[in-house]
């Protein structure tokens, strides 16, 4: 009895720290964006009054901030969609890998593991218009990837799935090296072919952890800034503007804090509203299951 | 067969290495001459250079910066890990109230969207004068890095088993001294895994960084790269130069303690 009252009070005291932190760091300025958003702040004039939900009405009729949104839904859907169907495909050609498996490995954790604003420089100078290496080779081609609006979004898309398959590759490479070799061989045994067995086999197996890389991959897609910072700043005409670009600019460039804390606001809601989908949906699958 | 595997191993790395050819063409690029620069062909059979390594290190932001990077980075881990190992302990193993609603307030905080939250740290650190320091951005970063050490850890935890805890506690340990004593030597391992991808996510951060420094007292390698300074035009060599000394720890780490890094990444998605 004695020993339950003194582990609750152990609890308490080692819990107390990380969360009074949390609290602080993490909790306080997720709520304090709320009440900011509902404020017209801009310091540079002195300027600072509740003006309640005039932001979101702004933005409700903004087209800057639906064409944010479509953007940021697009890369978000189109990076993730890459992502997943590359990462498979590696995990798969891993499956069977018996020499070199850790410089496999390796090769995939760099793009990952590297700074997000050095893939940016890196695809820069990649995509230069006269000296870059994509165009050399495409046979000499002087086309300008970050300057023509068509283009940019899909050569930032291009980028970030450089530096995220890999994620979904080892992800499901890990999982694949559980899967009990003796499953396979009784499916060979059965006469399986290849395409029977990886869709039959593999890939239910797969389901659950490729259901959890899709959680991590798509909020980390809503939540991307630093490729779109680097890379174009938002340009060519606003093609590769997402929302958490604008809620940046609006911040700290044209230094409206309450009208940018809205735009965070709708980002962090997106994200959460995923989230929450998400868990409902896996919730679901592992009750079917 | 034995020659067609070899084969089908051969060409897999290959195409992972394909893979890897953007960075494998930044380092080319880095220690070449900025004539050879202007075009493909030119760059291709250049002899190599050091001075553009000699450029950045004698003339640029880039050794304060690096130094900056380092000290945010490893004053993060420990913080967060200092926080978070007692924290992670008692999610696994002690009762304590509304652990389900804390804990999913935790995880919660790993989706946070960075720039929701920078506002209101800005207004936060400006208040407590700790614009332009390391500690501004030891901070900030604790937000993200202490969520998922106590998400890893309180994994991690629960894979000791609980019968050694209770032959401790038999010895008439107390839960500290059980924790100290027996259960973070045996989870030291999961331990350097969170710590690997805190420091990475750390090293690698941009928006805090950027917007809560100002000068070379605190300004990191990623800021110092995106803003990396050119008089005429962009010193691409000097910039591929800088992107090769920003990504070592992150290489260094993938070459020397690949297996602690996998482990790491793949914790939180792998547990049923």
């Amino acid at each position: 009895m004695t020993a339950g009252r003194d582990d609750a009070r152990a609890g308490r005291l080692m819990l107390a720290p990380a969360l009074i932190a949390l609290a602080v760091l993490a909790a306080w300025p997720g709520l304090w964006v709320l009440w900011l958003s509902l404020q017209r702040r801009i310091p540079v004039f002195g300027i600072e009054r509740f003006v309640g939900p005039a932001h979101y009405a702004f933005l409700a009729v903004d087209p800057r901030f639906w064409n944010a949104l479509k953007v940021t839904l697009i890369f978000t859907f189109a990076s993730v969609t890459l992502e997943f169907l590359l990462g498979i495909a590696v995990a798969l050609a891993l499956q069977g890998q018996r020499r070199g498996r850790r410089l496999a490995v390796a090769l995939l954790l760099l793009p990952w593991a590297l700074p997000s604003v050095v893939t940016g420089r890196t695809f820069e100078w990649l995509y230069h218009p006269s000296a870059g290496l994509l165009n050399f080779v495409l046979g000499g081609a002087a086309i300008n990837w970050l300057g023509e609006p068509v283009l940019a979004l899909p050569a930032l898309i291009a980028a970030d799935v450089w530096r995220t398959m890999p994620f979904v590759a080892l992800l499901c490479y890990a999982r694949v090296l559980t899967i009990a070799p003796d499953i396979y061989e009784a499916a060979r045994v059965d006469g399986a072919g290849t395409v029977a067995t990886v869709r039959d086999i593999t890939l239910p197996l797969l389901r659950r952890v490729l259901l959890i890389a899709l959680l991590f991959r798509t909020l980390d897609a809503l939540r991307a800034f630093d490729l779109m910072f680097v890379l174009t700043g938002g340009g060519p005409a606003n093609t590769t503007e997402t929302l958490t670009v604008y809620a940046y600019r609006s911040l700290f460039q044209t230094l409206q804090l309450g009208f940018g804390a809205a735009i965070g606001v709708v980002v962090f809601a997106l994200v959460m509203l995923v989230a929450w989908g998400y868990l409902r949906a896996m919730a679901r699958d592992e009750e079917a299951a | 067969m034995n020659d067609r595997s070899a084969l089908r191993d051969g060409l897999v790395l290959a195409a992972l290495a394909v893979w890897a050819v953007p960075f494998f063409w930044q380092a080319l690029t880095s220690i070449k001459p900025d004539a050879a620069l202007l075009a493909v062909e030119r760059l291709l059979v250049a002899p190599p250079t050091l001075d553009h390594y000699r450029a950045v290190v004698g003339k640029s932001v880039m050794p304060a910066a690096l130094t900056n990077s380092l000290g945010v980075a490893a004053l993060t881990t420990l913080l967060a890990i200092a926080l978070g190992a007692p924290g992670a302990y008692a999610f696994a193993r002690l009762p304590v109230p509304g652990k389900h609603g804390l804990l999913l307030g935790v995880v919660a905080c790993t989706a946070f969207p960075q720039v929701a939250i920078v506002g209101p740290l800005f207004m936060l650190l400006r208040a407590l004068d700790l614009r332009d320091t390391w500690l501004a951005l030891v901070l900030a970063d604790t937000s993200f890095a202490l969520p998922l050490v106590l998400w890893l850890l309180a994994g991690f935890v629960r894979e000791v088993p609980i019968a050694v805890e209770e032959a401790a506690q038999i010895d008439g340990a107390g839960r500290l001294a059980t924790l100290g004593r027996v259960v973070l030597p045996l989870v030291a391992p999961g331990i350097v895994s969170a710590g690997l991808l805190v420091f990475l996510m750390s090293w690698n951060e941009l928006l805090f960084a950027y917007t809560f420094t100002a000068t070379e007292a605190s300004r990191t390698v990623p800021v110092a790269l995106a803003l990396f300074p050119g008089v005429y035009e962009v010193p691409w060599g000097d910039i591929a130069a800088a992107s090769m000394l920003a990504s070592l720890p992150p290489i260094l780490i993938v070459a020397g303690m690949q297996r602690w890094l996998v482990r790491g990444l793949t914790a939180g998605a792998l547990r049923e």
